[in-house]
């Protein structure tokens, strides 16, 4: 896509912004001013840089920076403004103009070739036929009319080759070109970058002589970006020509489908946190510090919360919103902002009912740093409660906080494929790894069996699982003074 | 001694293997040419500050080292049938060696609460010994388990083989873990500081227990400890550690008596039982340098006081004493350069500076009947099973009716075993517990008592320097926050928290300005001491709780940290409430003392008059077993 058409297209849209786009952008915007504050004091940016020496963090951080960036660029929504009626030249100045019911996001317009190129139905990865059996009507050459049951060429996919049946040789030739030129592409636009890149860091040097960066850090970042660069480049490539991870049963391209899950799993492992941490933070420091009565009554709280079992009411709370939105279908211009209030409800649920574990962690954290000899000091100067808790507790249980956030991340994550498994997840029009793999359910079962949508929704969710544990076991290495330097 | 020794230790050199980034290994020495014999029924100490290579020797003698530990060099020699092939232990295989632990060495272990499995029967745990070195049948088992636990001195062996490890007081579990260790009736026992975390009563009983055991036995005993007293009364030869090295080995009545090595002679004159009162001890300065940054050639050297030019050059020579006993056959060796010098400075006379300290007649701090009990009613059960079962009485106080009175600039040492109510005392006079009855006045206002308000800013006067170093900093705070804690809390002038004036403070305690932007676990335990002095002095407190300051400290960090207290006490005038159960402490530092037992207190009286002249039966079985050098 032509940058230029896409801004074009920017500025003539009605901007819609959903409110998970905003809690998106805000935890983007804390990130960069987290990310600010590190930089500019000496101290932090010592323990990080420890995070940054070890390869494994550095490849996650980039593969979660690669998924952030596809997330946010999915969390910038607009609706194209429609051409206008023809049959009233004259009237076309003076009304308004008038919107698109489809809701589009900037990542849609980059990846509109896998947006709009629909099959019948199932095909698989680099498929050039369809995967279902067709009649197909042919005519012999003695003129006689036959019926036969074949899986007939796809409509999109393989316009390279001519009609017919595609010999396997011009077929693997075909992808072996693709992939050596996406391969090519990707490394000469890695190469120019990596290059504009280096120049400005060397100049940047020589007026600022501070390197922030470790060498492990520049050469695996590096690293993992070309080869992120080349998978894009070849992805890229055999798009042109092939559905890469195959389409689903309405013909829809699965890659593209697994792009746009990446936004809902960071919207459902990043928002509920939001609802869980203050619930959480607050009620178990203060649980195990104050003990006593606040400390019968929270556990009272907890204890009771956490018998419900957590799926009844998360779906009871669906299901209530779900009847709430179908009542007011007034609320909503189009369909999408329907779904954006439903996977919104679905968060705060979510959120709602995970505080538990954490509080319950950090009460007996609290508990047990309440009778530290520095708490104690504390204490003994007359230090307010809060402040005790603000200035000591707090910072010390940080790493615990962090720890748990990304651990409670890659468990929504999960929790999300549950959920939207037994249908209660985020809405059905949504993507989600979730429905993906709901989906799946009936293709296992089917023959041939239907196996990518599974593979490359699977693949996608522990990618990104485990690039985000292991982050924090890194993270938690470095912000524990008390714990030993990995030699 | 003409029979063979039962292990002969010989050149026995260690290093820790450490991978860099590149996958270059490196190795830090970490134990060089360790040499020593051990005798039956003889007991070796090995004496040394911690970070010196004690606890690793004896791993090492065991075979049980940490994966990333590389034997350099050395043989150990175990006495068998044969006397001409004695068995290397570095060279048998690691399945004999699995039936030499517990059958012909065995181990105790400093901490006796987390060397026992908590969840087995005390009686299991020691049959399991049994079962796997004797093969005794099922009756024979539980008889000797009997057996073993009543040598041990357990009162009633029956009900403590069927107890758990909670069950049972820390001295008691420590006589359990000796009678696991000597279940599987072993040669060689190897104690590594066996009494440390125990009471001075406690450690005597366990000491008696110990060398009654290895009379009986024959047992060779080697005894790690960091207690110079401990030493002399109990082990017939010592070797000094230091930085991985033995620097000095001999009979105990040797080394003690004429030391040749000077840190032998520093570690010594360290000692507060030596110095008369008032007096200054001597200061050895720095510490025992960490792993791997140990000098090249003697590795005292940076901090002797007698150090020459030669001592950086070249390695000090292995040397041998005249002994003062004719008959001795244990030779006095010395590794330093300048062993025998007699123009070697003589430590302990030097350093004698009489501080001015003048007491006020008028008490800056007064405790009248003090009782204080622990509700049971929270903490016992969870909730909502607390109120169910958790009877709202106060149980027996844990301090019932105990008066004190602190002059301003006088030092008070509260003495008792461990569970007496000392610290609960602190934390009363601290505000941090609530009084069931009695009072506490501070100078001249009653601070906590029975419908007492303190006024505003009281807490200015009373501060206090806790036991351990590394749990009284915040170690996510800067020493600026925390110094600067204080003063802000209570609301004092800013002109406290500027940077000059925490500077100043840092220097009152003998630390650099540069520690003011760094973190508490960048300093070593004595610095983070003086930090946590500093942060008390930054309130100009009248009076300052110290609760077992020294302690958690080595011998030369004790010595620097009590000229402190004292230099800063007659600068200040400050009075100290002083609770230890350190009795040389006591001796060089108090002006008074207050012996505590179950919550009150039996004698009090002028430190010279307790110690000369006790006169409750108690406080004469405390000082009976206090551990003296002779």
């Amino acid at each position: 896509m032509d940058p230029i058409d896409l801004l074009n297209i920017l500025r003539d849209s009605l901007w819609v912004c959903l409110v998970t786009d905003a809690l998106l952008w805000l935890l983007f915007a804390a990130f960069v001013l987290a990310l600010v504050v590190i930089l500019r004091s000496p101290l932090q940016r010592q323990v990080w840089r420890q995070v940054f020496q070890q390869r494994l963090a550095v490849v996650s951080a980039v593969i979660l920076a690669v998924a952030a960036s596809f997330a946010l660029l999915d969390s910038i929504h607009f609706r194209q403004p429609l051409p206008a009626l023809t049959d009233d030249p004259g009237a076309a100045e003076s009304t308004q103009v008038r919107y698109a019911v489809e809701v589009n996001s900037v990542l849609d317009l980059l990846l509109r070739g896998l947006r709009s190129d629909y099959e019948k139905t199932y095909s698989a990865p680099l498929a050039v036929n369809l995967s279902a059996l067709e009649p197909v009507t042919i005519t012999l050459p003695d003129g006689d009319v036959e019926v036969r049951r074949e899986s007939p060429r796809l409509k999109v996919a393989g316009q390279a080759f001519p009609p017919g049946p595609v010999s396997a040789s011009v077929y693997w030739t075909d992808v072996a070109t693709r992939i050596a030129l996406g391969t090519v592409g990707g490394l000469v636009s890695f190469g120019i970058l990596a290059f504009i890149g280096l120049a400005l860091h060397r100049w940047r040097r020589l007026v600022t002589p501070s390197p922030y960066s470790h060498p492990v850090a520049r050469r695996w970042t590096l690293i993992t970006l070309g080869l992120i660069f080349v998978l894009v480049g070849v992805m890229t490539s055999l798009s042109n020509n092939f559905h890469v991870f195959g389409t689903d049963k309405v013909g829809q391209d699965v890659l593209y489908q697994v792009l746009k899950s990446l936004r809902t799993a960071l919207v459902i492992g990043l928002v509920p946190t939001l609802v869980t941490l203050p619930i959480g933070v607050v009620l178990g420091l203060a649980a195990g510090y104050f003990r006593g009565k606040v400390d019968d009554v929270i556990q009272y709280v907890y204890t009771t919360v956490s018998a419900i079992p957590g799926v009844l009411l998360i779906a009871a709370a669906v299901l209530s919103i779900q009847v709430m939105l179908d009542n007011h279908p007034e609320w909503f211009a189009t369909a999408v902002e329907r779904g954006d209030v439903r996977l919104l409800a679905l968060c705060i649920i979510l959120g709602m009912t995970s505080w538990t574990g954490i509080a319950r962690l950090l009460r007996g954290e609290s508990l047990k740093m309440r009778e530290y000899e520095y708490v104690q000091a504390a204490r003994a100067f007359g230090v307010s409660a809060g402040r005790i808790l603000l200035r000591h507790i707090l910072p010390n249980v940080f790493p615990i906080i962090l720890i748990t956030m990304v651990m409670e991340f890659s468990t929504l994550v999960l929790a999300e494929a549950v959920l939207s498994y037994i249908g209660i997840g985020v809405d059905p029009t949504m993507f989600s790894f979730g429905l993906m793999i709901n989906n799946a359910r009936m293709e296992l079962s089917r023959e041939p069996v239907v196996w990518w949508t599974l593979t490359a929704a699977f693949i996608f969710m522990v990618v990104l699982v485990l690039a985000a544990n292991i982050l924090a076991d890194a993270v938690r290495d470095a912000l524990d003074p008390r714990s030993e330097r990995p030699s | 001694m003409s029979t063979q020794p039962l292990l002969q230790v010989r050149d026995l050199s260690l290093a820790f293997a450490r991978q860099d980034a590149q996958g270059n290994t490196t190795l830090t020495d970490a134990l060089s040419n360790i040499q020593f014999d051990l005798h039956a029924g003889e007991t070796l100490a090995l004496l040394g500050e911690s970070g010196c290579g004690k606890s690793l020797t004896s791993l090492a003698m065991m075979r049980l080292l940490p994966p990333n530990a590389r034997y350099q060099s050395g043989r150990l020699l175990l006495k068998t049938e044969d006397p001409r092939r004695p068995e290397d232990l570095l060279r048998v295989s690691e399945a004999r060696m699995r039936q030499i632990r517990g059958h012909r060495m065995a181990m105790i272990f400093q901490e006796p609460a987390t060397s026992l499995n908590p969840v087995m029967r005390i009686g299991e745990q020691i049959a399991e010994v049994i079962r796997l070195h004797r093969g005794l049948d099922q009756q024979s088992t539980q008889r000797e388990v009997r057996i073993l636990l009543d040598q041990v001195g357990l009162p009633d062996p029956d009900k403590a083989a069927a107890a758990y490890p909670f069950e049972l007081s820390g001295g008691m579990k420590q006589r359990a873990m000796i009678a696991m260790a000597l279940a599987g009736d072993p040669q060689i026992l190897l104690a590594d500081e066996p009494t440390t975390a125990l009471d001075v009563t406690l450690q005597a009983q366990i000491l008696d227990l110990i060398q009654s055991l290895q009379q009986q036995r024959q047992m060779g005993v080697l005894l790690i400890t960091h207690d110079l007293a401990v030493v002399a009364s109990r082990a017939e030869r010592v070797a000094v550690m230091y930085a991985g090295q033995i620097v000095e080995s001999g009979a105990v009545s040797d080394v003690l008596h004429n030391p040749a090595h000077p840190y032998t002679r520093a570690l010594l004159a360290a000692l507060p039982e030596r110095a008369g009162h008032g007096e200054s001890l001597l200061q050895l300065p720095g510490r025992v340098p960490s792993l791997g940054h140990w000098p090249m050639t003697c590795r005292f050297a940076p901090r002797c006081a007698d150090q020459e030019p030669h001592c950086l050059m070249e390695s000090p020579p292995q040397v041998v004493m005249p002994s003062e006993q004719t008959i001795s056959v244990v030779p006095h060796q010395v590794l330093c350069w300048r062993a025998g010098d007699e123009a070697m400075r003589a430590y302990g006379d030097s350093g004698s500076v009489n501080r001015r300290r003048t007491f006020a007649e008028s008490a800056v701090l007064e405790v009248r009947d003090l009782q204080v009990g622990y509700e049971s009613s929270h903490g016992n059960w969870p909730w909502p099973l607390s109120h169910w079962f958790g009877d709202k009485a106060i149980q027996k106080p844990v301090v019932d009716g105990v008066s004190l009175q602190l002059k301003a600039g006088e030092t008070l040492a509260l003495v008792g075993e461990s569970g007496c109510g000392k610290t609960t005392i602190a934390r009363a006079i601290l505000g941090l517990q609530p009084l069931s009855g009695g009072e506490i006045v501070l100078d001249g206002a009653p601070i906590a008592g029975q419908g007492v308000r303190p006024q505003a800013g009281w807490r200015r006067n009373v501060q206090m320097v806790f036991q351990d170093p590394f749990a009284s900093l915040d170690p996510r705070q800067r020493i600026r926050t925390i110094l600067a804690e204080g003063p802000r809390a209570l609301g004092l002038a800013p002109a406290t928290t500027t940077d000059a004036a925490l500077c100043a403070l840092l220097e009152r305690v003998g630390l650099a300005a540069d520690a003011l932007d760094r973190y508490p676990h960048e300093f070593s335990g004595g610095q983070r001491q003086r930090i946590a002095i500093a942060r008390a002095l930054a309130v100009n407190p009248a009076v300052l709780i110290c609760d077992e300051p020294t302690s958690a400290l080595d011998v030369s960090v004790q010595a620097q940290i009590l000229n402190l207290l004292l230099d800063l006490q007659a600068e200040t005038g400050m009075a100290y409430l002083f609770i230890t159960h350190n009795f040389g402490v006591v001796r060089y530092l108090a002006d008074r003392v207050a012996v505590m037992q179950a919550g009150r207190i039996v004698e009090s009286g002028s430190t010279r008059d307790i110690f000369e002249q006790p006169q409750q039966t108690y406080t004469k079985a405390l000082l009976a077993s206090v551990p003296v050098i002779r």
